[in-house]
């Protein structure tokens, strides 16, 4: 199992990989407060960028609403815990199927109706807007004045419960992302991971031969819907606070989509080298413009936003595909 | 009583629903001819209730005085911006030209909020309690206003585009870009032009807005979004159909908030877009393309 995992990748990359595994292993021991919650931001995003390459990098259905699978679950699983106290793990167990469900129900609408491109991206906005609205309006999860965890200060880390310090919840992100990555690069290899290849270079093609479009399309939707709900849940308990405004906001889709867009779309490592780039380059201009003494809440925002506008426009693939022609690990073109 | 209350809220409804009508006019022109989805709408429609606010609070210049020069500024813009970054990207997928527009409208909405900060701006004319009355039926003034010129606004581009030289050319473009390249049209710069005018159609409508709401910059995807639900309702890249959806939207919003609560009524909005994807996909006016 591991040798195909493993199968075709250059030593360099696996020795890379593996110092890159080790130092973020080590990392608590020395890093400051500080860094460890922004490791803890980084790697929360290359999973979720994870997730949402797949429906994009990998079937090519290009998602602008994954705050919703975000939202649902964090709200499914704070709700159980604040209205029955059931633990994350559990709440797992409700939110994962509710966001899976969502997330079927949008695949089911577009790929039924032939609801494809701009008009998909469309569609995902709009029901992530719809579920923003209808929790703002929702007295069980406390509408729009936030739903809130209870917090104590905690000498222990509650490993089952997620109460305790932020060293706990960095190891669980670290986790999860590392089994994203290997899942990830285990779908790739399969059948599924090839038809997808093949729906996202040529839907047609794929058809002609025989591919089920519809269901696998399906598949990656449920899927990605269903792994961005882990993420939900762990926002839920590492922030202990949600309002529908914040998860469920369109802005939220757009941060989550820009690591795997910077990074490379489709590719394994694109998401999570765009969660360092980007989280690590907004929190130095913060810290920049702290230390300028300037206090302007929209300008990492413009940074971001020109940031953006430079890769796409110099790097259309994103940076990891560059790199790794710079790093030897692809050959160059020509 | 209450059947004035309906009425008149209704009336209102489709006076806004009409500035919204407008404003996705633009979006669908842009769209109908360039075939980018312009991302960065509803921004560009605050950076032009901005400007109206601002030469209103700095000149007490009155928003519909400024209306023509306002909409030049904005073509202006939309020009550039195509014929500078955008062209290259017409033959990109979907997906990348939506990055790009979005990562402009990030910077967009942020600049703002430097700018002018995230308090809500207005305007106050001298006729912004006026209202005319029709027996029972009351019409802000403002609203009526706005209508008014919104017909007239996108009255004039539909002239443009029947009945110039330039119009069909571009129409020309939208038809068949090829066809265009061949007989000689400089497709780049009618792209451009076509930008600019779906901007400047915006730039009216923020304008008009402004008499009517009032402004923040948080704004600009909540328009972008609600352009995208009246174009896709009424038809993306019918011209009749933008207006046809922005009444829809205007009087399901209005009727919405009368009868539910005001913050619930995009829902509405949302729900009517999901059952035109479903059941009419090419939109109330929209023809369907062939697959």
């Amino acid at each position: 199992m591991i040798a195909r995992l493993i199968e075709g990748v250059p030593r360099r990359a696996l020795v890379m990989l593996g110092v890159l595994l080790l130092a973020l292993i080590v990392a608590p021991l020395i890093a400051s407060d500080y860094l460890l919650t922004v490791l803890i931001l980084i790697l929360y995003f290359a999973y979720i960028g994870q997730a949402w390459n797949i429906m994009m990098g990998f079937a090519g259905q290009l998602s602008l609403g994954h705050a919703l699978y975000v939202g649902l679950g964090a709200y499914a699983a704070a709700a159980f815990y604040v209205h029955f106290g059931v633990g994350p793990w559990l709440g797992l167990m409700v939110a994962v199927p509710v966001a899976a469900l969502a997330g079927a129900f949008i695949g089911f609408l577009a790929f039924r109706f032939r609801v494809a491109g701009v008009y998909f991206a469309i569609l995902t906005i709009a029901v992530a807007e719809f579920a923003r609205v209808g929790f703002d309006h929702w007295s069980w999860t406390s509408g729009s004045s936030g739903l809130f965890l209870p917090v104590a200060q905690y000498s222990h880390n509650d490993l089952w419960l997620l109460r305790g310090q932020p060293v706990m919840f960095y190891y669980v992100i670290l986790v999860a992302t590392v089994l994203a990555f290997i899942f990830c690069r285990a779908l790739l290899q399969s059948r599924v991971g090839y038809f997808w290849l093949a729906i996202r270079e040529d839907e047609e093609a794929a058809r002609s031969s025989g591919i089920d479009t519809f269901h696998y399309k399906m598949v990656a939707v449920v899927i990605s819907a269903a792994m961005t709900s882990f993420a939900g849940v762990f926002y839920a308990f590492f922030y202990n606070n949600l309002f529908p405004e914040q998860v469920f906001h369109i802005s939220r889709s757009i941060e989550i989509i820009l690591g795997p867009i910077v990074g490379g779309i489709g590719t394994l490592f694109g998401p999570v080298l765009g969660a360092f780039v980007l989280t690590g380059l907004g929190e130095t201009i913060t810290a920049v413009l702290a230390a300028a003494g300037i206090d302007l809440p929209g300008a990492k925002q413009v940074f971001y936003g020109i940031c953006l506008l430079l890769v796409i426009m110099t790097l259309p693939d994103g940076i990891w595909p560059w790199l790794c022609k710079r790093i030897g690990l692809a050959e160059r073109d020509k | 009583m209450p059947a004035d209350i309906y009425l008149n809220v209704a009336v209102g409804g489709v006076l806004t629903g009409l500035v919204y009508g407008l404003m996705a006019l633009g979006l669908s022109v842009i769209f109908g001819v360039v075939r980018v989805v312009n991302f960065a709408h509803g921004e560009m429609m605050t950076i032009a209730m901005y400007i109206a606010v601002t030469l209103f609070s700095a000149f007490h210049l009155d928003p519909l005085l400024m209306l023509v020069p306002i909409a030049t500024v904005l073509f202006a813009f939309g020009y550039v911006l195509q014929a500078g970054m955008i062209n290259a990207f017409i033959t990109r997928p979907e997906h990348s030209q939506f990055l790009l527009l979005v990562a402009m409208a990030i910077i967009m909405v942020n600049v703002l909020l430097i700018l002018f900060g995230p308090d809500a701006q207005g305007v106050q004319t001298s006729y912004s309690f006026d209202s005319f009355q029709f027996g029972r039926l009351i019409v802000d003034a403002t609203k009526a206003y706005a209508g008014i010129a919104a017909i007239v606004v996108a009255l004039a581009l539909f002239v443009f585009f029947r009945s110039t030289r330039v119009g069909t050319a571009i129409r020309a473009c939208a038809d068949n870009y090829t066809g265009a390249l061949v007989v000689g049209l400089d497709v780049k710069h009618l792209y451009a032009l076509t930008f600019g005018l779906g901007t400047a159609c915006v730039g009216a409508a923020g304008v008009m807005l402004v008499l009517i709401a009032d402004v923040t910059p948080s704004l600009g995807p909540a328009y972008t979004l609600l352009a995208f639900v009246i174009v896709i309702t009424g038809g993306l890249g019918s011209m009749p159909g933008a207006l046809i959806g922005g009444l829809l939207i205007g009087l399901t919003e209005a009727m919405a908030g009368l009868l539910f609560s005001p913050s619930a009524k995009s829902m509405f909005a949302f729900a009517i877009l999901v059952l035109v994807l479903l059941f009419r996909p090419q939109g109330i006016m929209g023809k369907r393309a062939a697959s």
